[in-house]
């Protein structure tokens, strides 16, 4: 099996940083490339198993098929659905300027 | 350089189910801001979602309806983007296992019948409404989020980039609604956003296989804006690619009120959906004969129903694709024919009076004041001679505007036609006796001056004389 | 009389007979988490008062004759990621540090039909990532035998407090060993139930195909009664078992004669601690002389179930916690514009583990990487699973060290992420492949550190599981120690 490790670039980190809504500072950027490496590296040791017949195995469970019926439930009562918004206006949430991107 | 557009449609339809995709809130449209919303739709931490089982039943019926394989193992899996009006910040939908794949539908284009095929259908959850402060999203300094619409269950219907024309991909939506609304799974209603597409299109010289770059456009939600955006689009690309320009892969929006589309990018971030197979939910697993049984239950298709007429009843191919384009049109012919009217008259009323009213007064075929009952009697008061068919538009009118029957109506109003041969021709002596000079013309030679003469006539019978008895009375005395 | 060191049947006999209230028990267990809580932190929200009207309830039922449940009127506590309806649930995070839940976890529901006095919300590492405490936004706990120590993790908060005596009972949840560490740490019974058994509605979510919640107790009885107030198929989540409950009740027996116990070869390598080599090993031979044949088995694919583990569980980590953006709940840092908003709001209130595991996730799933790391571990994670398979075609349990060491000094690995990830090598095969798994005290390290055995079960085999931890349990006295939690 080829090896699977790959050295994270910085562009790597930022790439991900910005996937995932995180500022990693320039400072830091040094520290996580190591601590990524060396993760990397260690999983690295899966290269070493076959899997070529190997089906992926998202879930452990013998289970299929649960539904449930299209029957109405309440719905929360809007003031509690609001009740942990950091800003609200007229039952709404509100959120900043939105630039599409 | 000629060019020819590459142009494929991803069309998003709401189901019509009484609740949302993973939880109990109620789908009904045009509720007060967020009071449709739970736990779970609000994406709260700890909620796990749980499938609406009659949205996976819709989804089926809509690969069956529109001739996919239904994949016996299907799963959800997360779509993952940051968005304020996606409250988990993934999308929960289906990647490398949709619910159906490999379908087609035929649409009629100028050249005759051209096949679509559909690359997939995969069931997903829609995301909620942002209110702008200002005018539209980009000036307003905050928005505003309403998640009732968050989780109400969608299908989406990707087709290959088989299309064309603007035409041809506004036909392919059409024939989507059409089937859609035949299997009873959406309401369809495009003014609510139940059926919204994405247009993809590029331009390649005409002739070649290679595709080119192409541009997006998100949400168009009539036939008309679908038609009018790549008709735009399509000059658009043209201009660039004249002038050696290069098409910039990109989304755009659709301004109906300019005319034009514009770029939605500001900046270049690739997209990477990270797509992963949802833990929270178990497969789905439908067999080959709860496949048939689908199947079976589904009603006649708009194809089916169109060849039908057009054998049945020799209906013209137009005049069955018409009726044939919505369910409820298509019904109402049923009825009209049952009732024993003949089709193609049947065929000539609904497109005739019948749209223009319902079309004037805005109403959907099913609102109709004018029943297919009401209607199929008339129509078979004119084949028996008892009105004729100009007789029928005043009845027709008055069936409009009153709940009675069209028998009622004609007695009421005397509108029963004169066939009574001894009746005519007294009105025809005495027209002749009172007009010599259109008389004299028509014997001098002028044979036209007998439709002053049958004006006359209808004009005292109040139009209920037989036309046919008028013309062929009238001839015989003038020719004696 | 105290009795804040009695475990929960003791407790039960003695209300049900009148011979103590439910208010004077729980007094007695408010004034042991006060004379141990500044120095132990166990908890992140100690809800007094609540607790005494419970306590009240319950005494006016006992008063008026009135049957009482196991649990009914007994104080314990609840891992803090766990949904509390009205009280606030925050991962110990400073993300949700004002978090509310309108809406109560399944097993909340399951349990106050129980009506047992909640004495408040346990700490844990941030969002259950770690297995120290130590990365707890508010404050560490720990560990009562030793407080230099750490009570393991993630569910730290709820072992300590069993241990020290501020709660006679608690719930955790088990990702990849974030209840059975910790109970191994702090000298306690821990178990994880097989995927399924009980609900995870209302658990907010670190790894969803990983994560169980499960009980925190003094000994097996009342961590088999626990077990059996919150199982269940559970409508609200969909990969929770339809398969019966059975009465673990009847598992609470002495009886291993003819029980075949696998030892897998490749737990017990060159290196491991030997205290807890010894330990373990005493505890299968006090099995086998019970009347348990003890047969060597072999886990071939163990070596890969760190790596599997920490690919999936922060893969499932970054999407679980894209939530968190500061948009309609939680914190929020403003910002120019809702992208910028969204990015400080995760940056500032996320904690380092917690950003570092996202970042890995993330970096799995991207594009270039996702067949390569993350559909490559979902593979071996197959093979794992299918090697305990075949075992358990030969063996009814599988016994094993529950970590490969005591509790270590806070601080200790807080420097080097992944040796810490590597303490979970014994505990994260299980999640990994669904199983059920208890972590039982056996023996104390030279520094008096408590060292916890893992007994393994088939797919809902709870009940045998219970039965060898039992057996073995009543074979020795470990379950009646306490920490002293010196001032």
């Amino acid at each position: 099996m080829v090896s699977i490790v790959a050295k994270v670039s910085k562009e790597d980190l930022e790439m991900v940083a910005v996937l995932s809504r995180l500022e990693v500072p320039e400072q830091d950027k040094e520290k996580h490339l190591r601590q990524l490496d060396s993760f990397l590296q260690y999983v690295d040791n899966l290269s070493k198993v076959d899997t070529d017949q190997v089906e992926p195995l998202a879930h452990v469970l013998p289970i299929h098929n649960v539904f449930r019926e299209d029957e109405v439930r309440p719905s929360l009562d809007r003031e509690l659905a609001l009740s942990n918004a950091p800003l609200k206006e007229d039952g709404y949430f509100k959120v900043p300027k939105i630039l599409e991107d | 350089m000629k060019y020819e557009a590459v142009i494929g449609l991803e069309i998003h339809s709401e189901l019509k189910t009484n609740t949302k995709i993973f939880c109990g809130c109620a789908t009904t449209f045009g509720a007060e801001q967020n009071t449709h919303v739970c736990p779970v739709c609000l994406g709260l931490p700890g909620v796990l979602p749980v499938v609406n089982r009659r949205v996976v039943e819709f989804a089926i019926k809509a690969g069956i309806a529109l001739n996919c394989t239904i994949n016996k193992f299907s799963k959800f899996d997360r779509k993952n983007y940051y968005y304020p009006d996606l409250p988990k910040n993934f999308q929960t939908s289906q990647y490398d296992l949709p619910i159906a794949e490999h379908g087609y539908v035929d649409i009629e284009t100028e050249q005759g019948k051209k096949r679509i095929r559909i690359t997939r259908i995969h069931m997903e959850e829609d995301a909620g409404k942002l209110v702008h402060s200002g005018t539209t999203i980009k000036d307003s300094a905050a928005s505003n989020v309403d998640y009732n619409r968050t989780g109400v269950p969608l299908i989406e219907i990707v087709s290959e980039p088989d299309m064309s024309t603007p035409q041809e991909a506004r036909a392919y939506m059409e024939k989507i609604k059409s089937i859609l609304e035949y299997i009873d799974v959406s309401n369809c209603r495009m003014e609510e956003g139940n059926l919204r597409a994405d247009l993809n299109i590029s331009l390649r010289p005409a002739g070649t296989k290679e595709l080119g770059t192409k541009a997006e456009m998100k949400n168009i939600n009539s036939f008309k804006a679908v038609e009018d955006a790549l008709t735009y689009e399509i000059e658009r690309q043209e201009e660039i690619l004249e002038d050696g320009g290069h098409i910039v892969q990109e989304t755009r929006t659709w301004d109906p009120n300019r005319g034009v589309t514009l770029s939605m990018r500001t900046k270049e971030t690739a997209q990477d959906y990270r797509y992963m197979p949802e833990p929270d939910l178990v497969p789905i697993i439908t067999t080959d004969e709860e496949i048939e049984a689908y199947r079976k239950g589904l009603p006649e298709l708009p194809d089916a129903r169109q060849a039908r007429l057009e054998e049945k009843f020799g209906l013209s191919s137009y005049d069955a694709g018409i009726i044939t384009s919505s369910r409820d049109m298509a019904e109402y012919f049923d009825a009209v024919v049952a009732e024993g009217a003949d089709p193609k008259l049947a065929a000539n009323w609904m497109m005739g009076d019948l749209s223009k009213n319902l079309n004037s007064e805005g109403k959907e075929i099913k609102d109709s004041p004018v029943d297919a009952k009401r209607l199929g009697k008339m129509i078979q008061l004119i084949e028996k001679g008892t009105i004729s068919s100009k007789i029928g538009k005043e009845v027709f009118k008055t069936m409009w505007e009153s709940p009675d029957d069209p028998e009622k109506i004609i007695k009421d109003k005397g509108l029963v036609q004169i066939t009574d041969t001894k009746e005519i021709e007294a009105i025809v002596d005495s027209v002749i006796a009172a007009n010599p000079k259109p008389v004299a013309d028509y014997k001098s030679g002028n044979k036209k001056a007998i439709g002053a003469l049958v004006g006359q006539i209808m004009k005292q019978t109040r139009g209920k004389a037989n036309p046919q008895l008028v013309n062929q009375l009238l001839a015989q005395k003038l020719d004696q | 009389m105290r009795l804040y060191n009695k475990p929960a049947h003791e407790l039960h006999d003695l209300l049900a007979k009148k011979e103590i209230s439910s208010v004077e028990l729980t007094k007695d267990v408010l004034a042991r988490l006060d004379e141990t809580e500044n120095k132990i932190q166990a908890y992140i929200d100690v809800t007094r008062e609540t607790a005494l009207q419970e306590a009240e309830k319950a005494d006016k039922k006992i008063a008026a004759g009135e049957a009482i449940s196991y649990f009914e009127g007994i104080p314990g506590a609840i891992k803090d990621n766990i949904c509390t309806k009205g009280v606030k649930t925050t991962c110990a995070s400073r993300m949700l540090e004002n978090f509310v839940p309108p809406y109560n976890a399944t097993v909340m529901e399951k349990l106050q039909a129980e009506r047992p006095v909640i004495l408040g919300k346990a700490n844990m590492d941030e969002f259950a990532m770690g297995g120290s405490t130590e990365n707890s936004a508010f404050h560490p706990t720990h560990n009562p035998w030793n407080a230099d120590c750490v009570p393991g993790g993630s569910s730290g908060g709820s072992a300590a407090a069993v241990a020290a005596g501020s709660a006679i009972w608690a719930l955790g949840s088990d990702t990849g060993g974030s209840i059975r560490q910790p109970a191994s740490f702090c000298g306690v019974v821990g178990m994880k139930p097989t995927y399924g058994r009980v609900s995870r509605y209302g658990l907010v979510a670190f790894a969803s195909s990983l994560d169980q919640i499960g009980p925190l107790t003094r000994d097996v009885t009342d961590c088999a009664h626990l077990l059996q107030t919150i199982a269940g198929n559970d409508k609200y989540d969909s990969t929770s078992s339809a398969s019966e409950v059975p009465d673990y009740t009847i598992s609470l027996v002495e009886d291993v004669k003819g029980l075949k116990i696998g030892i897998p070869k490749e737990f017990f390598v060159k290196g491991m601690d030997a205290e807890v080599e010894t330990a373990v090993r005493d505890a299968i031979r006090k099995l086998e002389s019970l009347g348990a044949n003890v047969q060597e088995i072999s886990l071939p694919h163990t070596e890969y179930a760190i790596s599997v583990y920490y690919l999936i569980a922060p893969a499932e980590a970054a999407t679980n916690l894209e939530r968190y953006d500061g948009v309609s709940y939680g914190a929020r840092v403003d910002g120019v514009d809702v992208v910028d908003m969204m990015t400080k709001t995760r940056s500032e209130k996320f904690g380092e583990e917690v950003k570092r595991r996202i970042l890995i996730g993330n970096y799995a799933l991207s594009a270039g990487y996702y067949d390569a790391y993350y559909l490559k571990a979902l593979k071996v994670r197959r093979l794992i699973k299918e090697d305990y398979d075949k075992a358990f075609g030969q063996v009814d349990v599988i016994v094993t060290p529950t970590a490969p060491t005591p509790a270590y000094k806070i601080g200790e690995m807080s420097n080097d992420p992944l040796k810490m990830y590597l303490q979970d090598i014994y505990t994260v095969p299980l999640n990994l492949a669904g199983l059920p798994g208890i972590s039982l005290p056996c023996g104390y390290s030279s520094q008096k550190l408590p060292i916890g055995l893992q007994i393994i079960g088939k797919p809902l085999d709870e009940a045998t599981v219970l039965r060898t931890a039992y057996t073995y349990e009543q074979s020795q006295s470990f379950h009646k120690e306490m920490a002293e939690v010196k001032a």
